[in-house]
């Protein structure tokens, strides 16, 4: 074995390793691997191999597994390396055994053994290498085996044992809390240990206890407290020092801790705020590691029982790390700040900057973080700009993850705080087209529903206005190309049972959409029997209202193509629109009422219209019907015996026709059935049939759009409660209020600025934007807020106007109190404003947005809210009452962060990549040069291909 | 708890990978190869911080820091504080470079055990046991001198023992 290398391995490693590290592709590398895999399962079952060479050999084992490779064959070798005396093979075979096996593999009954005996060794490293194989191989079955030893090892002498050992009763409290819960004192013991590290590995255990168990730990609080203090007071020994910090991974235990012990319990949190408050003090804010505790502290103190003082301190600490360069500490401010605005919500004013700009940051994560925050900051006052923000932001991701996640942020904001139905229904298209399919198929409904219900109030013509605004956004989103299925099935839906109902459009214009889609996506056929009976209802329609029926040629290659569907559900739609077209108006009118998807279709299931058919058949000699329930529970049932015969007799062969397919549509009632089954269909019958047939094909037509759409399990989210209570009877305004508060509040630093200008100087001026977006963000809230409030007062005072302003009139302003009570969305104040805006709204940005809608109710410019001008007083006064506000949250926060930009702490610049001196230095060029001399001189050669090897990590 | 540690180059080669909850052999690779994706992706001078649940599952954070030609990547859920968490990967490489003076990719491939010896020696069982690399280096120094001493086979020639192996 001469081929010994300087790095302790033969040159078959090395050569092993510098091929790897050469390799040019993935199936190169996996070729040379799969050789080392050859050659180790030849030689590994060699006998008399010298132990260096076989714990070499499991080196590269562990090495071929890292890659990816199989490497289960040497797995026992390994196994009976633990059994080793020679502790370097010991501790080998354990490092093996504890990266290749899991704790329910087979093998690991060999090796409990050994490890009970290493357990009791004298060298106390075969004890910690033992203990390291407890942690990750011992399973909830093997816990007793090794348990007693293990908790003998909390009295070694050695701290390193102890330390190890409370880390292993820990990791079996995690895989089976019954196992140890009688040792719970014993960490309760082990807080008091003469040694540090002891102490702080116990704090581990104990933070899982305590989060699990608040109470019965209350009486730790004072030991707790007392142990940071002496930390923080630098009681500990020198060697715990990092960074110049006192045992800062201690400190930060503790502090988690206490945020456990302190929640909700203001006897617990008194004891905390001193130490707490000289921590924030003294901490020094130039390291990470300073930073990591002062981050700590916040959440801590934004848990326990809120004292303003160390509330105050934090919203300092979270201004400094907002205003830092690193990247680090501002997303760690932005999460402290998300944290804090839970108990007060108005410490997000003083950052409104700061938290711009990190939604602008390149970082992905960061900006992540921010919508987080705003997340928890949405009101809605707000809603609309953080809505917008989180779609644009939406669109642009292709993680499919995080695009779920924040397209159901975004419909459940929506749905929350949507300040008015429009909006609503723009907001959920956008959020249907980029992420359809990543978004609960119940949000379509609930969409669907919004659109056929309206508003639930008996306001007609804003119902049918909501409806054409719909019906025309979707006319001009359906030709865009890859809409997902759960998006063209809303379409379909809306544009059959609205599209013709204003009038604006012909039936065979929105049949030629229909039709289109229904071939653009033939794979789909979900949006197919959506699509072909949205066409029937069309066509329903359209012979109800007495107009000549012309259906196009697509149409009808379409109908037919489906009529010959794979799928019975496709077919019959397809055979009931064929049916439907043939009759005549009256009959139509019965079976697809127009506009009626909300009525409810009443069933009687005993299908009482039967009654003579059944009794003549009875009297014909027919067999009785049996429900099922009573034929399969009671087998005696002698009319039944012979049926169940012939059933047994027919076991190889059945020479009955199979039972028709189930309907599709659950509605459908059985009659069907009942015929096929045990009634014998005499011939005469069928003419009654027929005419029984239409309203049963009505109820499973329309039912069948019906049925998707009468959830009744699903909550009305979007506003019912605070819409629908307050019908005031005052109408034609047309903001909505929370409209109108966000409306105005963006263009009140730059109200004087003409809006033609502003679209210019868009881009150039990026200040005045970012501000405006944060006035939006961040100036309603405290007027929302008492918003809020007013409503949930109306709410529940019952819908009278005047007892809603007489609970508004508390607010300070006693002339507003008029101005507020619009702040009810009105359902039918809404929507005479709203259809233009519709126009302008899509494809603009929120400010667009923000700036359009300002527009046209400020100079009343667009023709269309005529019905405008009869309330045009009451915006106004909004607009100048929330101007005043604005201002005065303008004043104070576009001063702030200038002044403070200017003062960046640059201190907090160096923090992370200040590493300890030894960190810092560069790279030692005469070391490199001497080791690459040395692997030169075994043969490995660095090559171009990999250079960065010898570079120094701190280079 | 810290659920995992990986050591990865810049072309996505593991050096090290470490996971504290079982995971399979095809399942680490896949998790390796997930976040050196991400990690590549990403610019200098951004945080260090990354989005880890739709890699490794709900209450999963990532922490990674790059030095020269390696990505030292921790995945912790959320009893550990991101900040600290950035500071112990610098204790381990600072560990590292003490022993083996002026740490690089080479040293951390052929050293496989001894890497894991100063890993295990700073994270026990996912949860953290030591964040001084003094008393790291004290451990890992007996270590190896005991082994030396129950071993009467040296590795390591004696030449370049001293150059290598111990400060």
């Amino acid at each position: 074995m001469g081929s010994q290398g300087g790095f302790g391995q033969s040159k078959e490693f090395l050569d092993l390793v510098k091929s790897i590290g050469e390799a040019r592709s993935k199936s190169e590398e996996d070729r040379i691997i799969l050789r080392e895999i050859e050659t180790l399962k030849r030689r590994i079952v060699e006998p008399d191999i010298p132990k260096r060479k076989m714990k070499e050999y499991i080196i590269r084992l562990v090495y071929v597994e890292m890659l990816g490779h199989d490497a289960s064959f040497g797995y026992i070798h390994a196994v009976k390396m633990t059994h080793d005396d020679n502790l370097l093979l010991k501790r080998t075979g354990y490092l093996a055994v504890t990266l290749f096996l899991n704790e329910d593999h087979d093998l690991i009954i060999l090796i409990v053994n050994t490890i009970q005996k290493d357990l009791k060794s004298d060298n106390y490293l075969v004890v910690c290498a033992a203990l390291n194989a407890v942690c990750r191989l011992i399973n909830e079955e093997t816990i007793p085996a090794v348990l007693p030893q293990v908790v003998e090892l909390l009295g070694h002498q050695k701290e390193a044992v102890r330390k190890k050992a409370i880390m292993a009763l820990h990791r079996f409290y995690q895989k089976s809390p019954s196992s140890v819960s009688h040792l719970i004192s014993n960490f309760r013991k082990k807080l008091c240990d003469n040694d540090p590290g002891v102490m702080g590995a116990t704090l581990c255990p104990l933070f899982d206890l305590i989060t699990i168990d608040v109470k019965s730990f209350k009486d730790l609080v004072v030991s707790f407290v007392s142990i940071l203090k002496q930390v923080t007071e630098r009681r500990l020994p020198k060697s715990y020092d990092y960074h110049q910090m006192p045992a800062p991974f201690i400190q930060i235990k503790l502090l988690k801790i206490l945020a456990l012990l302190g929640n909700g319990d203001k006897h617990a949190s008194g004891q905390m705020y001193t130490v707490i408050g000289d921590l924030m003090r003294k901490c020094d804010a130039s390291t990470n590691i300073g930073n990591a505790v002062l981050y700590e502290c916040i959440c801590c103190v934004s848990s326990i029982y809120p004292n303003t003082k160390l509330l105050e301190a934090a919203a300092e600490i979270i201004s400094k790390f907002l205003k830092s360069d690193n990247h680090n500490l501002k997303y760690m401010g932005i999460d402290a700040l998300g944290r804090l605005i839970k108990i007060n919500p108005d410490v997000a004013e003083q950052h409104q900057l700061a938290v711009i700009d990190c939604l602008e940051d390149p970082d992905d994560t960061l900006k992540r973080k921010t919508f987080e925050l705003l997340h928890k900051m949405t009101k809605s006052s707000n809603v609309e700009v953080i809505v917008n923000r989180m779609i644009d932001y939406m669109i642009s991701v292709n993680d499919f993850h995080y695009k779920t996640e924040i397209a159901s942020r975004c419909v459940e904001l929506a749905e929350q705080y949507a300040p008015s139905n429009h909006w609503f229904i723009l907001t959920m298209n956008k959020v249907f087209e980029h992420a359809g399919d990543l978004v609960d198929i119940k949000v379509a409904h609930n969409l669907m529903r919004l659109i056929a219900e309206g508003f639930g109030e008996d306001d007609d013509a804003a119902d049918s206005q909501l409806r054409s605004s719909a019906v025309e956004s979707y006319l001009r989103i359906v030709t865009e190309p890859k809409l997902p299925s759960a998006f063209l099935q809303v379409i379909c839906w809306v544009l059959g049972e609205y599209g013709t109902a204003d009038g604006n459009y012909s039936a065979s214009y929105i049949t030629g959409k229909i039709c289109d889609v229904a071939e653009a996506y033939s794979s789909d056929e979900t949006v197919k029997a959506y699509a072909i009976t949205a066409l029937m209802k069309i066509y329903a329609f359209e012979i109800a209202a007495g107009r000549k029926l012309d259906i196009l040629t697509e149409c009808q290659s379409l109908i037919e193509e489906l009529a010959a569907s794979h799928s019975t559900d496709l077919q019959q739609r397809a055979y009931e629109l064929q049916a439907v077209v043939c009759l005549d108006a009256h009959a139509v009118e019965c079976i697809m009422p127009s506009d009626a998807s909300c009525e409810d279709i009443e069933i009687d299931i005993t299908l009482p219209f039967l009654n003579s058919y059944v009794q003549q058949s009875l009297q014909n000699g027919a067999q009785p019907y049996i429900p099922e329930d009573a034929r399969t529970g009671a087998l005696s049932v002698s009319s039944f015996s012979n049926q169940e015969h012939r059933e047994t007799s027919s076991h190889g062969l059945k020479f009955e026709a199979y039972e028709m397919p189930k309907p599709p549509v659950p509605s459908r009632p059985p009659p069907v059935s009942i015929s096929t089954d045990l009634v014998p269909v005499p011939e005469p019958s069928y003419s009654r049939e027929t005419h029984v047939s239409p309203p049963v094909l009505s109820a499973s037509s329309s039912g069948s759009s019906e049925l998707k759409l009468r959830l009744d399990g699903v909550q009305k989210k979007w506003g019912r409660p605070t819409y629908s209570s307050s019908p005031t009877s005052s109408s034609g305004v047309s903001p909505s209020p929370a409209n109108g508060a966000s409306k105005v509040e963006p263009a009140a630093p730059s109200t004087s600025r003409p809006r033609e200008t502003y679209k210019d100087s868009k881009k150039a001026e990026v200040d005045p934007e970012k501000q405006k977006l944060a006035a939006s963000l961040f100036g309603g809230a405290s007027k929302s807020e008492k918003r809020a409030s007013s409503t949930s007062h109306k709410a529940s005072k019952g819908s009278s106007h005047s007892t809603g302003t007489s609970s508004v009139s508390k607010s300070s302003v006693p002339s507003t109190s008029e101005v507020k009570s619009p702040p009810q969305p009105l359902p039918d104040l809404l929507d005479l404003g709203e259809p233009t805006v519709s126009t302008i709204v899509p494809s603009a940005d929120p400010f667009m947005q923000l700036e359009g809608l300002l527009d046209h109710d400020e100079s009343g410019s667009t023709g269309s809210n005529a019905a405008l001008d009869s309330t045009a007083k009451v915006p106004d006064i909004v607009s100048l009452y929330s101007e005043l506000q604005v201002s005065g949250h303008d004043s104070s926060s576009t001063i702030s962060p200038l002044s403070s930009n200017g003062s960046n702490n640059k201190n907090l610049k160096r923090t992370v990549s200040g590493g300890s001196p030894q960190g810092m230095k560069g790279p030692n060029l005469k070391e490199a040069l001497e080791k690459d001399a040395l692997v030169r001189q075994m043969g490995v050669n660095p090559t171009t291909q990999n250079p960065n090897l010898f570079k120094d990590l701190f280079g | 708890m810290i659920k995992a540690v990986m050591v990865m180059n810049t072309q996505g080669k593991p050096r090290l990978a470490k996971f504290y909850d079982y995971q399979p052999v095809e399942k680490q690779q896949e998790l390796i190869r997930s976040v050196f994706t991400v990690l590549s992706s990403r610019a200098e001078n951004v945080s260090n911080f990354m989005e880890a649940e739709s890699i490794f599952g709900p209450d999963s954070r990532l922490v990674y820091k790059h030095y020269a030609t390696l990505y030292f990547v921790f995945v912790f859920d959320s009893s550990e504080n991101e900040l600290a968490m950035l500071d112990l990967i610098q204790v381990f490489v600072e560990t590292l470079d003490k022993c083996f003076k002026n740490v690089c990719e080479l040293d951390i491939v052929f050293n496989y055990s001894k890497m894991q010896t100063v890993l295990d020696e700073i994270i026990f069982g996912g949860q953290v046991l030591e964040t001084s690399s003094t008393e790291v280096m004290k451990a890992v120094e007996e270590i190896s001198k005991l082994e030396a001493a129950s071993n009467a086979i040296t590795l390591v020639p004696a030449k370049y023992a001293s150059g290598w192996n111990r400060r």
